[in-house]
């Protein structure tokens, strides 16, 4: 798969180094270069320093051939609208978005965008440990990261 | 009217104090709290500190009673958001957003934005009819930015002095909607005669613009 990512944060670096190791074609986009350190030495796939907001930087990075999207960087409104620009402009596929306000990811599920609200899925979790004494979790993601040595 | 403004920056600030100035009910909402207290002094209850994306502060803000919702800052994405939201969770009958870069007016258009404002493209606008030889001036996007009004004015060599209107060549697109002589609007017909002096006020779409330029420029 062609995988577009906006934000080389830890999110987004670990993601871009996950698909990359299973073989996946990965681009990452972020408005520093000193972000792409957090990729690590074994990352090979492609790296873009530009505003995920601009359609030409988008364009750059291969927009118009990725199968996903993921917009992850640190700003909710800029993760929104770089998903939407994805999403109308170049008709990707799966657009998916990071999003930290429980409302705001809500209401742009609505509008079809996959959105991941991590404060309400961290917050669920420890809800669930901490009443049952259980983790929610199927998998241990940690350990399979850690295993994985991507 | 009830207006809310979301970013204090100079175009907000300035946005609320004439709008308060024509006795709008104004609501400017500042994330910042330093900025906050520095326009607060001057402005006093109009303004709120909170964030417009967020809906806790729009129900605050009272968005659902609002007329009109204003985005000011001086970042596109936020701007997006704070009108969708608007839109999303208070049905405002009028989103208009402040746009940074110009190619995101179509964008916000195609995603329900009512209207936009780009002042780069404005003020690109105004250089390119200086070069351009200033015969003629956009005075305002209609349409969503499809159709302009513009004001052309006759001058001593332009080649349509002495035709009439039927005998020129106008783009399908373009339409002359008066013409002024001696500061009085004159309704035209096919055989209004142009005079030199003459002001013609026509509707055209954006692209056919130059077009209409050249059949009333000087050589």
């Amino acid at each position: 798969m062609n995988i577009l990512i906006l934000g080389c944060g830890r999110v987004g670096s670990t993601f871009a180094r996950l698909m990359y190791h299973e073989g996946h074609n990965v681009t990452i986009i972020d408005l520093q270069s000193e972000a792409f350190r957090r990729l690590g030495t074994k990352y090979k796939g492609k790296s873009i320093v530009g505003n995920g907001i601009d359609e030409d930087v988008l364009r750059r990075a291969g927009i118009e051939n990725a199968d996903v999207f993921v917009s992850a960087s640190q700003g909710d409104n800029r993760n929104i609208m770089a998903a939407q620009i994805a999403q109308h402009v170049f008709q990707v596929k799966t657009v998916i978005a990071r999003i930290y306000d429980p409302v705001r990811a809500d209401r742009y599920r609505q509008l079809g965008i996959v959105t991941l609200c991590t404060t309400t899925i961290a917050s669920g979790l420890l809800r669930d440990f901490v009443t049952t004494g259980e983790w929610g979790l199927v998998k241990d993601y940690s350990e399979e990261y850690l295993a994985a040595k991507v | 009217m009830y207006i809310i403004i979301v970013g204090g920056g100079n175009i907000g600030y300035y946005l609320a104090k004439t709008l308060v100035a024509a006795k709008h009910e104004v609501l400017l909402l500042e994330k910042d709290r330093l900025r906050y207290r520095t326009i607060s002094e001057e402005l006093g209850e109009v303004v709120m500190q909170g964030d417009g994306c967020e809906v806790a502060h729009q129900n605050q803000a009272g968005f659902g009673r609002a007329d009109a919702v204003v985005a000011t800052t001086g970042s596109d994405d936020d701007n997006l958001v704070v009108c969708q939201m608007a839109k999303m969770e208070h049905n405002v009958p009028r989103t208009i957003s402040r746009v940074n870069d110009p190619r995101n007016e179509k964008l916000f258009h195609k995603l329900g934005i009512d209207a936009t404002v780009s002042s780069t493209k404005i003020i690109y606008n105004l250089i390119e009819q200086e070069v351009g030889g200033g015969e003629v001036i956009p005075l305002a996007a209609l349409n969503r930015g499809n159709i302009e009004i513009v004001d052309i004015e006759i001058g001593a060599k332009s080649p349509v002095v002495g035709r009439e209107i039927r005998a020129l060549a106008l783009p399908a697109e373009a339409l002359i909607i008066s013409v002024i002589r001696d500061d009085h609007a004159v309704l035209p017909s096919g055989d209004t005669r142009f005079e030199i002096g003459d002001s013609i006020i026509a509707l055209v779409g954006a692209d056919k613009e130059h077009e209409l330029r050249d059949i009333f420029s000087e050589g």
